[in-house]
């Protein structure tokens, strides 16, 4: 009842435009500000590049298609990386969250090769295979792996047993359980190891290009520092932020949708 | 709502009385702990038997092992002369948390475990207990009361022939417990299963049970059948002398019991 009634409240509250336009607020008044010093010449273009003249740049680099293809570039060695080391995350989580014996073989060394940062790992990754697209995919899967894995497993185990006690008592067999019981319950857990391994997707990428490669996004902003173009610098990185705000977003549409009946979904 | 046609299919079904049930030498241990000791018990299909017991007695045990859950350490239990081995088809458990589902509706709860999801026999289980209303509802949007109409809900569903109650109503309010039993019970004279309840309500086991059974130390130590007629008026004199008279054998104390008798029996003629 108090739900039902809560509901329109919070939504008469949203819709006011205070609402909307409040967290946009500050961002927007720091653009004018940057944009007031740049123009000003309080700040020199070399260490900061007016607002202006990143979109300018932005612009430019559309025309001349070469910031199309550097983003999609690093998309697909980013999406490339997150379906190796996802799934192979995803797999070796569920095997071990739902078999002992598997966790025993398997758990243990997983979290030992977890504690070597895997950007550590880049001169040997380099030696092993050149500075080309197999090692930066490398990089990005070990990046993902484990908190898919990690938060996979974690799932699974923290499913309650009474549960599992019920549906057993429920007449549900093995898959049912697995399917009905496991898999959904272990679901919230997931979606927050997805949301760190996008996080980590994109770090391991931005290191990645920026210290070895001839395209993406990491390289274009390293090709620009050499030439001094510092718009097309802050506009890389702005990019990336871009792009990391865009992969939250999906996994919030992800929950939104998957979780329904999550306390984390009722606003 | 359902449809007349639906009722008739459900009734038919229902028209299947309840189990017997037969515990023969019945003993459960924990590695050296034993729990049960050489448990003899009879269950007249559809009779309705509560178990009375202190904390850790092994009431629950008892039940896990109706439930086929827990293997017996030695002994046996018969459904219908039957031996029963494995988990037990007939049986129905409703626990005391309502072990609900949260990612699934109210209905889709309800639902769980029927072979053909079939949302007809959803929709008359949740009317029976009085949430036709609430079938879309997420859990979380529920009372504890609800929630356990809707764990009701679903143990009926697949009209058990045997109800296995543990506390279900241990966790309620006083007042919904109330309206709850006496659910429990229209729903049991309904439907005719037996039903076998645990709980540590002296007073819920006379008012619901047609026979109440008190464990201790292993063993059954009273197996008082209870006449009175229902509905019961939990009021009555000869309410407070059953259950004055399982309490005392719960707690070990000494009475006279021939006179109390005597006091009751002048003032009913
Ligand atoms: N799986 C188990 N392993 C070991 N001991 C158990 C187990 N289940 C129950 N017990 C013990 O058996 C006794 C009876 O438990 P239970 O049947 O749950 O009691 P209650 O009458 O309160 O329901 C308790 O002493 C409990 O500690
Ligand atoms: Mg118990």
């Amino acid at each position: 009842m108090q739900i039902a009634q809560s509901k329109p409240i919070s939504f008469s509250w949203r819709s006011l435009p205070w609402e909307q336009f409040a967290p946009w607020l500050v961002p927007a008044s720091l653009i004018v500000i940057w944009q007031l010093l740049a123009q000003l010449g309080f700040i020199s273009t070399r260490v900061l590049p007016a607002p202006t003249q990143i979109v300018e740049a932005a612009i430019r680099l559309t025309l001349s298609g070469e910031l199309l293809r550097n983003v999609g570039v690093s998309l697909y060695r980013a999406l490339v990386g997150f379906s190796i080391g996802g799934s192979i995350g995803f797999s070796l989580g569920v095997l071990n969250g739902v078999s002992r014996p598997a966790e025993r073989l398997l758990d243990s060394s997983l979290q030992m090769i977890r504690n070597i940062p895997h950007l550590a790992l880049i001169p040997l990754v380099i030696l092993w295979f050149g500075i080309g697209d197999p090692a930066r995919i490398f990089l990005v899967s070990l990046g993902v792996f484990f908190p898919i894995y990690i938060n996979t497993f974690a799932g699974i185990r923290s499913i309650d047993p009474n549960l599992l006690e019920m549906g057993k008592v429920y007449g549900l067999r093995q898959r049912e359980l697995f399917w009905q019981i496991v898999l959904p319950g272990a679901l919230p857990s997931m979606l927050v190891g997805l949301r760190y391994a996008l996080g980590l997707m994109w770090l391991t990428l931005i290191v990645a290009e920026t210290i070895a490669a001839n395209s993406g996004i990491g390289y274009m902003a390293m090709n620009a520092r050499e030439f001094m173009q510092t718009d097309v610098v802050v506009m890389s990185i702005l990019l990336y932020a871009l792009l990391g705000k865009l992969a939250d977003s999906i996994v919030r549409a992800l929950e939104a949708w998957l979780l329904p009946w999550h306390p984390s979904q009722s606003h | 709502m359902n449809t007349i046609s639906s009722d008739q299919e459900v009734l038919n079904y229902s028209t299947d009385h309840g189990a017997h049930v037969s515990i023969q030498g019945l003993s459960k241990s924990f590695g050296d702990f034993p729990v049960l000791s050489q448990i003899e018990l009879e269950i007249n299909p559809g009779e309705f038997v509560a178990v009375v017991g202190k904390s850790g007695c092994g009431k629950s045990t008892l039940l896990r092992l109706l439930s086929g859950l827990d293997k017996p350490t030695e002994g046996a239990i018969y459904i219908d002369q039957q031996p029963l081995q494995g988990l037990n088809p007939f049986a129905r458990v409703m626990f005391q948390d309502s072990r609900l589902l949260p990612w699934r509706k109210v209905l889709d709860n309800v639902t769980l475990g029927l072979k053909y999801q079939n949302k007809q026999r959803g929709q008359w289980a949740l009317q029976e207990v009085g949430l036709s209303d609430r079938a879309h509802r997420w859990i979380t949007q529920l009372s504890g009361g609800q929630r356990q109409r809707v764990a009701l809900a679903r143990a009926l569903v697949s009209q058990p022939r045997l109800l296995l109650l543990d506390e279900p109503l241990g966790a309620l309010d006083a007042l919904t417990r109330l309206e709850m039993q006496n659910l429990i019970e229209n729903l049991w004279k309904e439907q005719q299963f037996t039903a076998f309840l645990v709980t540590h309500e002296v007073e819920e086991a006379v008012y619901l049970a047609d026979r109440v059974i008190v464990i201790e130390e292993g063993i059954i130590s009273l197996n008082l059948p209870i006449s009175l007629p229902r509905p019961r008026n939990s009021g009555s004199l000869e309410f407070a002398e059953l259950k004055v008279r399982i309490l005392d054998q719960i707690l070990g104390r000494q009475r006279q019991p021939e006179r109390h008798s005597q006091e009751f029996t002048a003032i009913e003629s």
